[in-house]
């Protein structure tokens, strides 16, 4: 070979090597890419971690994204989706199993069908949609359940000081410490409104609102019904209760009956006149309008839980001509009570009700320690408002996780 | 106009009016409507709460169960197809057929005891039922009601949290240093609106207070109080009435379009 022909040969070799390099090569911001569509590159730092303060079926996945996800600018771009698999860690011959994908440009996962208290180990893989490559599997992690919020400790502190105040207290009405309560309008006039109903020989009409049991507003009704039932027993007056709820509708059946028991008319005791009506909103309306319209009541009481019914009943008790009385902490319901009700008793005050009708050392202390829990809560926004101009770790502590 | 062809909406429009008749006085036909809509209220509630509770919570994943521990596995299997029962009920992903089974008669059994009513000389065993439904309730009621009506509203008071996720004094003196900078209603309202807030909460958990009289101090907290909950009752009723207000013009204009076709 002549010296030309093998330099010839020479630079046609290196030119062969040469070009699919510069294919490559960086020109200025941009990559050059080739034409063959491989695999993206792996997901880098993939971590399962257990979540927290959670019943035991989620474990957080994170990932440092693809070289080649369009997120990240560079690499061929060419990530569409990572796929989620993974394997029971303890099962021997498990394999990874696809249980979901996201896609490009998320770095985070969280896997929320986990067994409690199993182990998983994980693998993510950058799928360009024809051909995926994947990471190394994780170190397995307990998806471990939990017994205690560790972030809720705050709401048990509060619990168990209002609880401790609430113990103290009815502790010492028991003992016969003498506790005041101040006047409360709206309840001074019950016995007006019973008065009323006596004179007349009316019936008194009481609705405990649209909730169930759960809700603490129909709890307070229930106590503040008892009262009233005992009045009505006394003065020899019909009680009428439509109810909404058949669990309140029991309730307030073994209440008022327990009420005419005490004050020793259980014979005046009907319980056909605590019945249920219906849990449709406005048909119960309806069934209540008629029956103000039918029976007159000389009083109406409307103490518990409303909702866009509270006018209806309250416009048509006033047409009737009849002393109503409404009691409701639905704060959008309160104007329309006081619109058209002669007495209102405003959010806690529902609460306070039945204590300061009855007088029962149990309701006093259990009022006292709501009273003294409100006064800890208007010096804690005090002290926190004061603290604020220089931290905000004092309101933090309220922080409900 | 174009008179409605649909029964239904026959129905419905000449029960509309049956219970707008209700505006002149009491009468027949708004007694007709009442007493349809309770007792439909009643009838449609039962089967809803059938089909939609006691069918799928209870019945089902009995049935279930009781199937899983009687048969085999093959027997099982056909039984799940032939039945339509596409995967397992959620209690027993949770836990084993018998304890299912157990799990779902306890709660059977003590609502049934609700019905020992009926029966005067036991009617005493249905206070277990409501002892247990007031204890369950009160339990999960607490805890919830502390963290939502107690604890943030507590943090709410005395800080809020900024659009960039930083977390900054309600009483901010860079809102006021903002207003004397520029001073104009939007700068002004930015600054007074934390003070008001927090003035606001303070005097109205004053007004609650029922173990003194309110005079003194107190008395002068709570009659602020009163006031700044009378100025919130009053724009929560212009609200609601406008909402309100909106429901009537729907109804007049489903009379109007849907049954009578002269508008729309």
């Amino acid at each position: 070979m002549t010296g030309g022909v093998r330099t010839l040969a020479v630079a046609l070799v290196v030119a062969g090597l040469l070009l699919p390099v510069a294919a490559f090569a960086q020109t200025g911001e941009e990559y050059l890419y080739p034409l063959v569509d491989l695999p993206p590159a792996q997901p880098m730092n993939v971590i399962a971690e257990d979540q927290p303060n959670d019943s035991g079926e989620q474990i957080n996945l994170s990932w440092t994204l693809s070289i080649d996800d369009p997120r990240r600018g560079r690499g061929r771009g060419n990530v569409v989706a990572y796929h989620i698999l993974r394997k029971p860690a303890e099962v021997e011959g498990a394999e990874f199993v696809l249980i979901d994908q996201v896609s490009a440009g998320m770095g985070w996962y969280s896997d929320p069908n986990c067994e409690p208290d199993t182990a998983y180990t994980y693998r993510i893989g950058a799928s360009n949609g024809t051909s995926i490559h994947y990471s190394d599997p994780t170190e397995s992690v307990v998806s471990a359940s939990h017994f205690f919020h560790s972030q809720r400790w705050n709401a048990l502190i509060g619990v168990l000081l209002i609880s401790g105040l609430l113990v103290y207290f009815i502790y010492s009405a028991r003992k016969g410490k003498e506790l005041f309560i101040r006047r409360i309008a709206g309840l001074d006039a019950v016995e007006e409104a019973l008065g009323r109903a006596t004179e007349m020989g009316k019936p008194i009409l009481y609705v405990s609102g649209l909730s169930s049991m759960a809700d603490v507003a129909t709890i307070a009704s229930v106590n503040i019904l008892g009262q009233v039932a005992r009045k009505a027993a006394i003065y020899e007056i019909r009680l009428i209760v439509p109810c909404y709820d058949p669990i309140v509708m029991a309730v307030e059946r073994e209440v008022v009956k327990e009420a005419y028991l005490d004050v020793g008319r259980p014979d005046a005791y009907n319980s056909n006149d605590i019945f249920f009506v219906t849990q449709s909103q406005f048909a119960y309306a309806a069934a209540v309008n008629g029956i103000m319209l039918r029976e007159r009541p000389a009083t109406n009481f409307y103490m518990g839980m409303f909702f866009a019914e509270s006018l209806i009943l309250a416009e048509t008790g006033a047409s009737t001509g009849a002393i109503q009385i409404a009691g409701t902490d639905a704060v959008v319901q309160i104007p329309f009570f006081i619109t058209a009700c002669d007495y209102c008793i405003m959010g806690e005050e529902l609460y306070a009700a039945s204590a300061y009708m009855s007088r029962e050392p149990l309701l006093l202390g259990g009022l006292k320690g709501q009273d003294w829990a409100k006064f800890i809560i208007g010096a804690l926004i005090l002290i926190g408002v004061v603290t604020s101009f220089f931290t905000t770790w004092f309101a933090e502590l309220f922080t409900v996780g | 106009m174009e008179l409605a062809t649909d029964i239904w909406v026959w129905v419905a429009a000449i029960l509309t009016l049956f219970v707008y008749s209700f505006l002149i006085k009491d009468n027949p036909l708004y007694k007709f409507a009442e007493h349809a809509m309770g007792g439909l209220g009643v009838g449609y509630w039962t089967a809803v709460l059938f089909y939609n509770v006691i069918i799928p919570d209870f019945w089902e994943p009995l049935t279930i169960a009781i199937r899983k521990l009687s048969m085999t596995p093959q027997n099982f299997d056909a039984f799940m197809a032939r039945e339509g029962f596409s995967q397992m009920p959620q209690i027993m992903q949770d836990f084993s057929p018998g304890v299912s089974i157990l799990l779902l008669l306890l709660p059977a059994i003590i609502g049934l005891l609700l019905f020992t009513r009926y029966i005067p000389k036991i009617a005493w065993i249905s206070r277990f039922s409501l002892a247990f439904y007031l204890g369950a309730a009160s339990g999960i009621a607490i805890p919830n009601t502390f963290q939502t009506r107690i604890l943030e509203q507590l943090r709410g008071t005395i800080v809020q949290d900024a659009p960039d996720g930083s977390v900054v004094p309600l009483f901010s003196f860079d809102a006021w240093r903002d207003f004397f900078a520029a001073p104009g209603i939007e700068t002004f309202f930015d600054a007074i609106s934390g003070p008001l807030l927090i003035l606001g909460v303070v005097c109205t958990l004053s007004y609650f207070f029922f173990s003194k009289e309110h005079k003194g101090i107190l008395g002068g907290m709570a009659r602020i109080g009163i006031w700044f909950l009378m100025i919130g009752f009053g724009a929560s009723f212009g609200y609601t009435v406008m909402g309100r207000v909106s429901l009537l013009i729907g109804r007049v204009q489903f009379l109007l379009t849907d049954w009578l076709g002269v508008a729309g």
